[in-house]
């Protein structure tokens, strides 16, 4: 067992490495913005809303949380245009992250509403205060610091799973790294340094993701 | 004229009928006293008055809102009518001050100074100037039940529910939040407690109010109940907790 290893060939790819880098950084953070957008108003409507509202986000969780998001990403890239609904491979898979984020994060915040002691809803909705008002003043801001440390977990994997945009060809980091080794056949060197940039991703994102929550929530 | 109005209310949850055609009158500056057994219906009674229960029958009319009424706006009549519970209910990310801001803010959308200066007046009021940037976790619970009852304050409200306050107290904390709601039947407040506190219900009190298995049992002047009870129940009841 003798590899040479040969860093050195990269090189003329970092550029390629670089934009991928970029491209799964961007979609991580606009899928984590999003996603969490939709996870808060599917769990809004899920806690406060009507019942046949409340069934239809059931629904939804229910089918993401329960298929491989691969299959939720081909579905949407491969089949959609059946439909007549063709998208980019940047779109499809912005698109795909966005619904797999907003239905596992619907249920963490869902999670967290629930947690919040009836008698504080009851104490607003006493102060004259409305259903969306309660919600908004009294009882979100203590379910998102109940659910902080999931919430950030959920985020963490949704990054770490989008390399499987790269089947679809969405130009993200494992999609250069695949395209690096497919011209200079260096897949030990290549696969090495986008393992290792997934990682600096995931502990960079974790400890960023904590001084986020220790600044948003810095009452008790 | 009464400011709230209580004719024949029946309540059930499921088969389960906890008020059996309760009514009753509470004119402005009443301090009622509501005691009873537990199970006898004195807090869902409560409740109903702002609309945090509903009724199957009979009729609550506060400030001149049927509370059940089909078109009934309860932010409203919960403008008008306060409520303070046995468990505080702090707003726990939210600093004392802040508690009593919020509802001002949000739904009379008051300025936050405003606001600021009304919760400085109210939280004077319950002698807890000095801990108006303080959280809940920070307080104890008869200073958190004191900004409950300032967050109340705040929304100046015609009439003030009080369920079990001083229930979950420690003993020793009991008489401050007492002598909140004291002297705020002296400034005129109408009021009425579901208590267990019988000598305050006795001495503060301007009515009594006896519920026994959903009903209103016997009701009267606190001294000349307390005095001399008519029925065997509250002879009994009064015995026990006496």
């Amino acid at each position: 067992m003798s590899y040479k290893l040969q860093f050195a060939e990269l090189l003329p790819y970092w550029n390629v490495l670089l934009y991928g880098l970029v491209f799964t950084i961007v979609l991580t953070i606009v899928s984590t913005v999003v996603g969490i957008a939709v996870g808060t108003a599917g769990a809004a409507a899920r806690t406060f809303g009507p019942g046949w509202l409340g069934r239809i986000v059931a629904v939804y969780v229910e089918l993401i949380r329960n298929t491989p998001f691969i299959v939720q990403l081909f579905f949407i890239f491969f089949g959609l245009p059946a439909l007549g609904l063709k998208l980019s491979e940047t779109t499809a898979a912005f698109l795909a992250m966005v619904i797999n984020l907003g239905a596992y994060s619907t249920e963490i915040i869902r999670a967290g509403i629930e947690a919040v002691p009836k008698g504080h809803i009851e104490a607003g909705l006493s102060l004259a205060m409305s259903k969306w008002e309660v919600l908004r003043h009294i009882v979100l801001n203590q379910a998102f610091r109940k659910i902080y440390p999931a919430l950030s977990s959920q985020i963490i994997i949704v990054m770490l799973g989008s390399a499987v945009v790269s089947q679809i060809s969405a130009e993200d980091l494992t999609y250069a790294a695949n395209y690096v080794a497919s011209r200079n056949f260096r897949n030990f060197e290549v696969y090495l340094l986008v393992a290792l940039a997934y990682l600096l991703l995931a502990m960079l994102t974790r400890s960023l993701l904590r001084a986020l929550g220790r600044v948003i929530f810095k009452a008790r | 004229m009464s400011l709230v109005s209580i004719r024949d209310v029946r309540k059930s949850f499921g088969s389960n009928e906890v008020l059996k055609g309760v009514s009753l009158d509470i004119a402005k500056g009443d301090v009622v006293a509501i005691i009873g057994r537990s199970g006898s219906g004195k807090s869902t009674l409560l409740r109903c008055i702002n609309g945090l229960e509903t009724y199957q029958s009979g009729s609550i009319v506060a400030d001149g809102i049927e509370v059940a009424g089909a078109n009934t706006n309860l932010r409203e009549l919960r403008r008008h009518v306060g409520m303070v519970f046995q468990q505080f209910n702090l707003f726990p990310h939210l600093t004392a001050a802040e508690n009593v801001m919020l509802a001002p803010t949000v739904v009379n959308k008051v300025s936050k100074a405003e606001a600021r200066a009304t919760a400085a007046e109210v939280l004077a009021k319950v002698g807890l100037s000095e801990k108006m940037d303080a959280y809940p976790s920070e307080l104890s619970g008869g200073q958190q039940q004191r900004v409950a009852i300032a967050r109340s304050l705040a929304m100046r409200p015609k009439v003030l529910l009080c369920d079990e306050i001083t229930s979950a107290l420690d003993p020793e904390l009991v008489n401050e939040v007492l002598r909140v709601v004291e002297q705020l039947a002296r400034e005129g407040m109408t009021l009425i407690l579901v208590t267990h506190e019988m000598r305050f219900a006795r001495d503060v009190g301007t009515k009594l109010v006896f519920m026994h298995h959903g009903k209103v049992h016997e009701e009267g002047v606190p001294k000349e109940v307390f005095a001399a009870p008519r029925t065997p129940e509250l002879q009994q009841f009064v015995g026990q907790v006496s």
